[in-house]
Order: structure tokens, then C-alpha cells, then sequence
């Protein structure tokens, strides 16, 4: 490892995330919530920090190699973590204890959307755009904005994208230099955010909730600027244009940039993940719309407004974003556990949401499939196929790999929430939503994180950023042969 | 400029280093997955797996609006072919391709615009011969480079204890050589460039850049070391492609031996050598070395495609006797270890000598003639300076009036037949051939633009 192209790395990006402390600290003057100062604070302490870290061997020309990449992403996430609770605890208009502001933070970053605030709706207006703005920047991952805008990550940007971008195949560039594939991909998450504010804003949302709401749908993260969530407007239109918007934002990202480029559909209807996610959104929608109709009759509940509820929910859990409308965790127990099984899928790779990823639950159910075929015919050569192509057997090991990796680490962190003595099913649900980056969850934990103790939101804090950057970057640096030179 | 490479082998791997480092966006193709991913690691470039003549592939790398093709797989006819295809169904703007086989080189008219519609055709072993042959006529020089059509040299010379001008201050060059126009355009001392002015002391041991004219390089050379006697008795090892054109070459001139291992190839290229003399042998046995007289060998060739056994046979040579000994090595770390050896005295780099001429195709402005040196790091250019002095920013202005940048020295000018070498009051007039050196390449971009009419002039 070269500790000094770490360093300079690590110091430049934290420069470009000390600048992100502006937006809401000007905000902070404006709305006069008294919350301004701690923000600018931030903003000067990430800033020295990081000169001070780039400023010693700003000269050092050496690149990134591989295993720098992921040092610098686990450890530029872990700092960035830290350093987003930064203002929350400097700030003294509202008490925000540690632990509280770590946990907020990570679950910003890291687009899980979980929270441990009640009364979201009374904090002052900066700390409320300040949530929202971590979870865009965390969506698209402010590595791949740094690659963008930087042009020194050249050739070690490489390491680093692929370091942070999520799903099974990361080598596909969709243009011959890192930074320009990088600038596209940030390009059309900036237009989709811009569609998205200027549609709730059309639907009747007030202008900073469109905007905020439309940086946490695009980035599928599920803060929102009022404890009801999505359920405090009450509106089917706004819903349905979230509910598009995430669908959009959990796609492959390559695709609406081949898209755009060709300017065609083909793209999208021949993606043989995209098909799968919206047929899976598809039958669990109407799995879901049945489950209801029979619940609501039962209980002679009035029936007018369950097929928005039924798919606003399917959408929100599958897409990882994890707004709500309704108390989903009174329905009767297979539905809420239906949403939390959809949401470990995920959305597709490459995209903003999180979840094991369609691509390779699409590739474990092919490769089950041959398994049953070999048994039958046992001379047969038969490749996994995605679409029309093989899929390579290394991808399918790794694909494999992960999801061992992806179980244990989930037994082992329910276990831990359990030895914490939360009961099972918060403990199973918290951290299936923390590892998917998804939000809510059931039991004590259904609404919001308020009502546990600070060890397991330090669980969670742990299995969000292992979801985020899913898994193998950040158990690569717990192995010894890491730091073996 | 968005440029498409086939074929990620030594030669595809090398102009792509080159090239991704100038802000250009590269596309290689290839058909191993594991040399696409070695590439990929290490510059920033877009990889496509697949046969770079099937229409689907260069869609997939990006064929409709790339400027530019460069097929250099190891397959001449792959190359032809994907050019063929590049420009009908994409209309690539301009097609390099590498063709090695003489049969298909002799007849030019293959070539033309509606025929088989390649722009510039690269042969490595064609390059790589008329470089060893340059080193051979200059004993003693590292690198010998050509512009002009060969009227102006660019030579590298090591300076060593013994030649007049070393301790000397450059300015009394020309005290030194009266009569003799020359420059010295840069110079290397333990790996790190000094621009030379003149105050500037040559030391032993200092690798010099100068520039003159081809008549004159033996007298500049002898100031900067004793000069080895001229060139007589020259041995070959290996009679593949590049040993054999060679040997072809010299044969006329010099004593030519050429070693080859295989009996069969010995048998064809003894048919198709005139003069030379061919043994079967292999270049590591020393008995057969000994028994050729080796300890009277003026220039010892080590050209096979395998760089340890180039090496090795080369430091036998060396030890044996040999007075020059050059070696083929493709590999560009081996190159600098070679090079500060004292056992062989000149590593050929056959992609350095192959990435001139492409080089002189990508970049803008009009540039004639592109020399890659010291493995990239360094580059000599040939510019033509068209315009007048309203348009251009170096027609009509003396040296010391324009501005170049950093590092980057002008050495000569050719104006139609006359050489001109640089002062600072030489006046550069519209259709010179100007040659300069960069010490630095990443100041391309400066001097590119330096030489490119303003918009007024069309």
C-alpha cells in the first residue's frame, strides 16, 4: 500500500465533502434557525483537516493500485460517516446525543433512511435539508462525484468507482475515460432529481419538501422532512410519481445512459435484470393488493385506498428506499415480512438502491436451475445464461461468494441484536433493512430507531455501511493478506 | 480524440499507454479477456472483448464517431479487413494499420482510397530495421532519429572521458568544430533532463541530445567521445523478420553473419540472402561464437523475438568480445536495466521505434515526424509552421520571441533543402520544418497549439 497516494486521496475528498456543509448552512441564515454556525464550523474543520492531510505530499505522484482503492473508499466512507454527524452535535438547538448523530448520518450516507427522530417535523430547516442533501450525496456515492470532478483520480479513479459502485460486473465503462463515465452517471441523476422536485412540486408539494423529497426518491435513501413520511400528504398523485421515480432511480444506471445516447427504448426492453425487477415488483404488487383486500374485508376497513397503499409500498421496500404511507407493520404478518424479503433483493446493479441486487438473485436462480439440470442430464455443458449471453463462471463464483458472505454477516449481526436483547423480530427485521439500505423495519423499531439503546445502532450503523459498500470492500481490509506487502 | 485500437499487444498495448496519457479516449479491442483486463487496471480506457473486424464489436467500441482506427492485431489481414469495414460501414476519418508481409507492402496500389482504403500503413520490422541500420552507420550513438527525410539527425550519444568537450562549457562547441552547424537539444544526467544553455558543463557519463546534419554527426560525436573505428564485420543473432530485412540491407556494405537456430529457416533465408553468411547454430553456444570470430566483430545483433535469450547472447558477445553489442528487447522495463548495463551497449525497443510514426498521425497541428524517447517521457517533433505572421504564433518571429514552453528546446529548421540550425535570433518563416525537443511530453498540448493556425488564416 502506498500511504501517501491514500493520503493525498483521502484529503482532497474530504475537501470536496467539506463543501457540501454550505447548501444547509446558507439555508441555516435564511430560515434564521440558529443552526447556521455549526454548519459553517463543519465546514472550516473538514476543510483544514483535509489540507492537512493533503497538503504533506500533494507532490507524491504515485497512483492508486487496487488495494488502496478500497482502503480509500472503506476508509473514506467510515470518516465521512463521522464527519456527517459533525454539525449535528456541534449544533445545540435540538439535543442530538452521539451515537444519535453517527446513526443519522450513516443511514444519510448510505441511503438506508433510517432514523432515530421523533418530530422531524419541528427541527429546524437547515438540519432538515441537511438529511435530505447526505442521502442524495450518498446515492450516486460522492467517490464517483469526486472522480468526476477531479481530474487527478484519473487512472487510480478507476480503483475507486469501482470500489463504491454496487452489483456483480463493475468493469463495464460506459465511455473510455473514468471521469467522463462517472460525469454521465452524475449528469442523469441530476436530471432525474430536477424531474422529480419539479413533479412534486406540480402535485401540490411546497418547494423545499419537493426538492428534498426529490433527493432522497432519486437516491432511493427514504428520509423524509416529516415523521409521517410520504403518508403526511395524503395524495395518490404525489405517491405515483414517487413511485415512478423510484423504479427509474433502482434501475441500472448504464441503461438510461445507453438510452440516452442512442436515444431509444431498446436498451430498457431488452435488460434482461430490468425485466425480472419489474416483474417481481409486478407479482409481489398483486400478492400484496390480494393480501389487503382480504385483511380490510375482514376487518370491515373502508377499500378506496389500498391499491395505492399496496403499490406505493411494494415500490418503496423493493427500490430500498423505504418511504411509507401506511402503518404496514399492523398488517397481518406476511405482508410486512413479503416487503422486507422483496427489499433484501433489492433494486438492479448499478443503481442507486441496495439490496442483494436483481442481477445476482437473477444468477443464483439460473445457477440453481443448472444444478437440477446436471442431475437430470449429467454430460451436459450447459452455461448460465443472462439474456442471451454466458455469464462468466467467475462472476457466478463471486456472486456466490457474496451471498455467503452477505448470510453470515447477517446471522452474526442478528445475533449480536439479539445478545443486545432486542427481541427477534426487531432484531431480524433491523438488520435485513439495515444491510439492504432500506429503512424501516418491524417490532420496536417500526417507525423509527428512537426507542433502543446505543449498541444497536451501532450494529446498524455497521451493517449499513457494510450493505452500502457491499461487504467484500470493507471485510477486504479485515484480512491479513491485505496488509501483507 | 476519441481513437479505437485493435489488438492489445505489445504494440496496441504500448500506443495505448501513450495515448491515454494525452487526454485522449481509447477504446482497445481484443479477444483475451485477461490482457483486456491487465490494460484496464492500469490506464483509464474502455475495454471491449471480441474480433475487432466483426461490425457488431466496433459498434460496441464506439466506431461511429471515433476519429480514428488503429489496427495493429497480429494478423495483417485482420487489420486490412477491419479497416475496410471501419471506414464502409463507419466512415472513419482516418485508418492506421500494421502490415508486416512484404508480399502485400510491395504493391501499393492495394492501398489506395478505393481499394483498401488504409491511410497510413505501419510495418514494425520495417521501422525497427531502418532504426538498427541508422545505429549501425553512427557507432557509438544510442538513438539515431531522422527528419526531413533524413537531411537533419537527432542523435543520443553517451559523452565519455577522452572526448574534447567533456568538462567543457557548451559554448565552445563551436570553437571546437568550426565550420560545423549543430545544436544540442537536451541532456540527460542520472536520469533527469538539464536544458542546456550555454554555460552548461558536460559531464561523463551524460547522455547528449544533439542535433545536426547528417554529413556532420561523425564530427559532433567525436567531440563527446573517442570515435569507434567504422562499422565492418557485423554478426546476427536470429533470422526471423527483422534479422533477415537487415541482414538483406547491410550485406551490400558490411561483413554479414547471421545465426539462426532453426534449419529450415536457415535453408530459406540463405536462398534469399546474397552476400551473408548463414549459420545454424544457436547465438548462446560460445564455441560456435568463438569459432566465428566474435573477438573481431564490430556490432553484435542480438534480434531474436525472445528478450532473455537477446540478453544473454548479447552479454556473451560483450564478454567474448564484441566491440557494440545491440539487443532486441521488447519489454520496457528491461530496457532500462539494459541501458545502464555496461555489458550491452544499445537496447532496441521496437515499440519506440514503431511509436513515431503513429504518434505523428494523432497529433494536431501539421506534424511531420514524431520520435518517442527515453520509453515516452520525451518526445522530438517535427512541426511545419504554416500561416503568416498575423495567424500563426511562430511564422515571423525570432526563436527567442516565441514562447515555448517549459522544456522544450527548438534545435534545427529545415527551409526547403537548407538546414538551419536554431538561434535566438533565427527567424522561423512560413513552410519551415521546425524540430524540437520536449524533455517533458505532458507540454504537448502547448506546443501543439503553438503551431496551429488561428481561425483567420482560412
Amino acid at each position: 500500500m502506498h500511504p501517501d497516494a491514500v493520503q493525498r486521496v483521502l484529503g482532497v475528498l474530504l475537501m470536496v465533502f467539506s463543501i457540501t456543509m454550505l447548501p444547509p448552512g446558507l439555508i441555516g441564515v435564511a430560515a434564521a434557525d440558529g443552526v447556521a454556525m455549526a454548519f459553517f464550523l463543519t465546514f472550516g474543520l473538514l476543510l483544514a483537516l483535509g489540507a492537512l492531510l493533503w497538503l504533506p505530499v500533494r507532490r507524491s505522484r504515485r497512483e492508486l493500485r487496487t488495494r488502496d482503492g478500497f482502503f480509500v473508499v472503506a476508509m473514506f466512507w467510515v470518516v465521512l460517516g463521522m464527519a456527517g454527524a459533525v454539525p449535528l452535535v456541534l449544533q445545540d438547538a435540538v439535543d442530538f446525543p452521539l451515537v444519535d448523530a453517527l446513526f443519522e448520518s450513516i443511514s444519510g450516507l448510505t441511503t438506508t433512511g433510517a432514523t432515530t427522530i421523533v418530530g422531524i417535523d419541528d427541527l429546524p430547516l437547515s438540519i432538515q435539508y441537511y438529511r435530505q442533501q447526505l442521502q442524495w450525496l450518498g446515492g450516486m456515492g460522492i467517490i464517483v462525484l469526486a472522480v468526476a470532478i477531479l481530474p487527478m483520480l484519473g487512472i487510480g479513479g478507476m480503483q475507486l468507482y469501482r470500489a463504491e459502485l454496487p452489483g456483480p460486473v463493475k468493469d463495464a465503462k460506459l465511455t473510455p475515460r473514468i471521469a467522463e463515465t462517472a460525469k454521465a452517471l452524475w449528469y442523469i441523476y441530476l436530471g432525474l432529481t430536477v424531474a422529480c422536485a419539479i413533479g412534486y412540486w406540480l402535485a401540490g408539494m411546497t418547494v423545499f419538501d419537493a426538492i428534498g423529497h426529490a433527493f432522497t426518491t432519486i437516491a432511493t435513501g427514504g428520509f423524509s422532512t416529516h415523521d409521517a413520511s410520504m403518508g403526511y400528504y395524503d395524495s395518490a398523485l404525489i405517491e405515483m410519481i414517487a413511485v415512478v421515480f423510484m423504479i427509474i432511480s433502482a434501475l441500472n444506471y448504464s441503461l438510461h445512459f445507453m438510452a440516452w445516447r442512442r436515444m431509444s427504448t431498446e436498451p430498457w426492453r431488452t435488460d434482461p435484470e430490468l425485466v425480472t425487477f419489474l416483474t417481481v415488483l409486478a407479482v409481489v404488487t398483486v400478492l400484496m393488493l390480494g393480501g389487503l383486500l382480504i385483511y380490510q374485508a375482514a376487518h370491515s376497513l373502508p377499500l378506496d385506498e389500498t391499491w395505492h397503499h399496496a403499490i406505493f409500498q411494494v415500490v418503496s421496500f423493493a427500490t430500498t428506499t423505504g418511504y411509507t404511507t401506511a402503518s404496514y407493520y399492523v398488517w397481518p404478518a406476511f405482508l410486512p415480512v413479503l416487503l422486507l424479503f422483496v427489499a433484501v433483493v433489492g433494486g438492479c446493479a448499478n443503481s442507486t438502491s441496495g439490496g442483494l441486487k436483481v442481477i445476482r438473485v437473477l444468477l443464483l436462480w439460473r445457477q440453481g436451475g443448472r444444478e437440477i439440470l446436471r442431475l437430470i442430464h449429467p454430460q451436459a455443458q450447459i452455461p448460465v445464461k443472462v439474456g442471451d449471453r454466458p455469464v462468466n463462471e467467475r462472476v457466478i463464483d463471486a456472486v456466490w461468494g457474496f451471498f455467503a458472505a452477505y448470510v453470515l454477516l447477517f446471522v452474526l449481526l442478528m445475533l449480536l441484536m439479539l445478545a443486545m436483547g432486542l427481541d427477534q423480530i426487531t432484531a431480524f427485521s433491523a438488520v435485513a433493512s439495515g444491510l439492504a439500505n432500506l429503512g424501516p423495519a418491524l417490532g420496536d423499531v417500526a417507525a423509527n430507531f428512537a426507542s433502543v439503546g446505543a449498541g444497536p445502532k451501532l450494529v446498524m450503523c455497521v451493517a449499513m455501511i457494510m450493505g452500502r459498500l457491499e461487504i467484500f470492500t470493507l471485510l477486504v481490509l479485515f484480512t491479513p493478506a491485505f496488509w501483507r506487502r | 480524440m476519441k481513437i479505437i485500437i485493435l489488438g492489445a499487444g505489445q504494440v496496441g498495448g504500448t500506443v495505448a499507454a501513450n495515448l491515454t496519457s494525452e487526454d485522449n479516449d481509447i477504446t482497445v479491442v481484443d479477444r483475451n479477456a485477461q490482457i483486456l483486463q491487465g490494460l484496464q487496471d492500469r490506464l483509464d480506457l474502455r475495454t471491449v472483448l471480441g474480433n475487432g473486424t466483426h461490425p457488431a464489436v466496433l459498434e460496441r467500441a464506439g466506431a461511429d464517431d471515433a476519429d480514428m482506427i488503429i489496427a495493429v492485431t497480429d494478423s495483417d489481414e485482420a487489420n486490412m479487413v477491419a479497416c475496410q469495414i471501419a471506414s464502409t460501414l463507419f466512415h472513419t476519418p482516418s485508418k492506421i494499420a500494421r502490415v508486416r508481409a512484404v508480399e502485400y507492402l510491395s504493391h501499393p496500389q492495394i492501398f489506395a482510397p478505393d481499394a483498401l482504403p488504409i491511410d497510413v500503413l505501419i510495418s514494425p520490422e520495417q521501422l525497427v530495421t531502418q532504426y538498427v541500420r541508422r545505429l549501425i552507420e553512427h557507432p557509438g550513438a544510442l538513438q539515431v532519429m531522422d527528419f526531413a527525410d533524413g537531411k537533419v539527425r537527432l542523435v543520443g550519444v553517451r559523452a565519455y572521458y577522452g572526448g574534447p568537450l567533456v568538462g567543457q562549457e557548451l559554448r565552445t562547441l563551436r570553437e571546437h568544430v568550426p565550420g560545423v552547424q549543430t545544436r544540442v537539444a537536451a541532456i540527460y544526467r542520472r536520469g533527469s533532463a538539464i536544458i542546456p544553455e550555454g554555460d552548461t558543463v558536460i559531464e561523463a557519463g551524460d547522455e547528449v541530445f544533439f542535433v545536426a546534419a547528417r554529413k556532420n554527426i561523425r564530427a559532433v560525436m567525436s567531440e563527446l567521445r573517442r570515435l569507434d573505428k567504422p562499422v565492418k564485420r557485423i554478426m546476427l543473432a536470429g533470422g526471423g523478420n527483422i534479422g533477415t530485412r537487415l541482414a538483406k540491407s547491410l550485406e551490400t556494405r558490411y561483413q554479414v553473419k547471421i545465426i539462426e537456430r532453426d534449419a529450415g529457416q536457415c535453408r530459406m533465408i540463405a536462398d534469399e540472402l546474397k552476400k551473408t553468411i548463414v549459420l545454424h547454430g544457436d547465438a548462446a553456444d560460445e564455441d560456435l561464437l568463438l569459432e566465428e570470430n566474435i573477438e573481431n566483430t564490430d556490432v553484435f545483433c542480438a534480434l531474436t523475438n525472445d528478450d532473455e535469450a537477446n540478453i544473454l547472447s548479447g552479454m556473451l558477445a560483450k564478454r567474448r568480445g564484441a566491440r557494440t553489442v545491440m539487443a532486441l528487447i521488447n519489454r520496457a522495463a528491461y530496457v532500462d536495466l539494459i541501458q545502464s548495463s555496461d555489458d550491452i551497449d544499445v537496447a532496441i525497443s521496437p515499440q519506440q521505434a514503431t511509436i513515431g510514426s503513429l504518434l505523428a498521425h494523432i497529433r494536431r497541428g501539421d506534424v511531420a515526424t514524431v520520435h518517442s524517447l527515453r520509453r515516452g517521457a520525451a518526445e522530438a517533433i517535427e512541426a511545419i509552421a504554416h500561416g503568416d505572421a498575423g495567424s500563426s504564433e511562430v511564422v515571423g518571429r525570432r526563436i527567442d520571441q516565441i514562447r515555448l514552453p517549459r522544456g522544450t528546446t527548438i534545435g534545427a529548421i529545415v527551409r526547403g533543402d537548407e538546414v538551419v540550425m536554431a538561434h535566438h535570433d533565427t527567424v522561423i518563416e512560413p513552410e519551415d520544418h521546425v524540430i524540437l525537443f520536449l524533455v517533458d511530453k505532458s507540454r504537448l498540448a502547448d506546443v501543439e497549439k503553438l503551431f496551429s493556425v488561428g481561425v483567420t488564416f482560412l
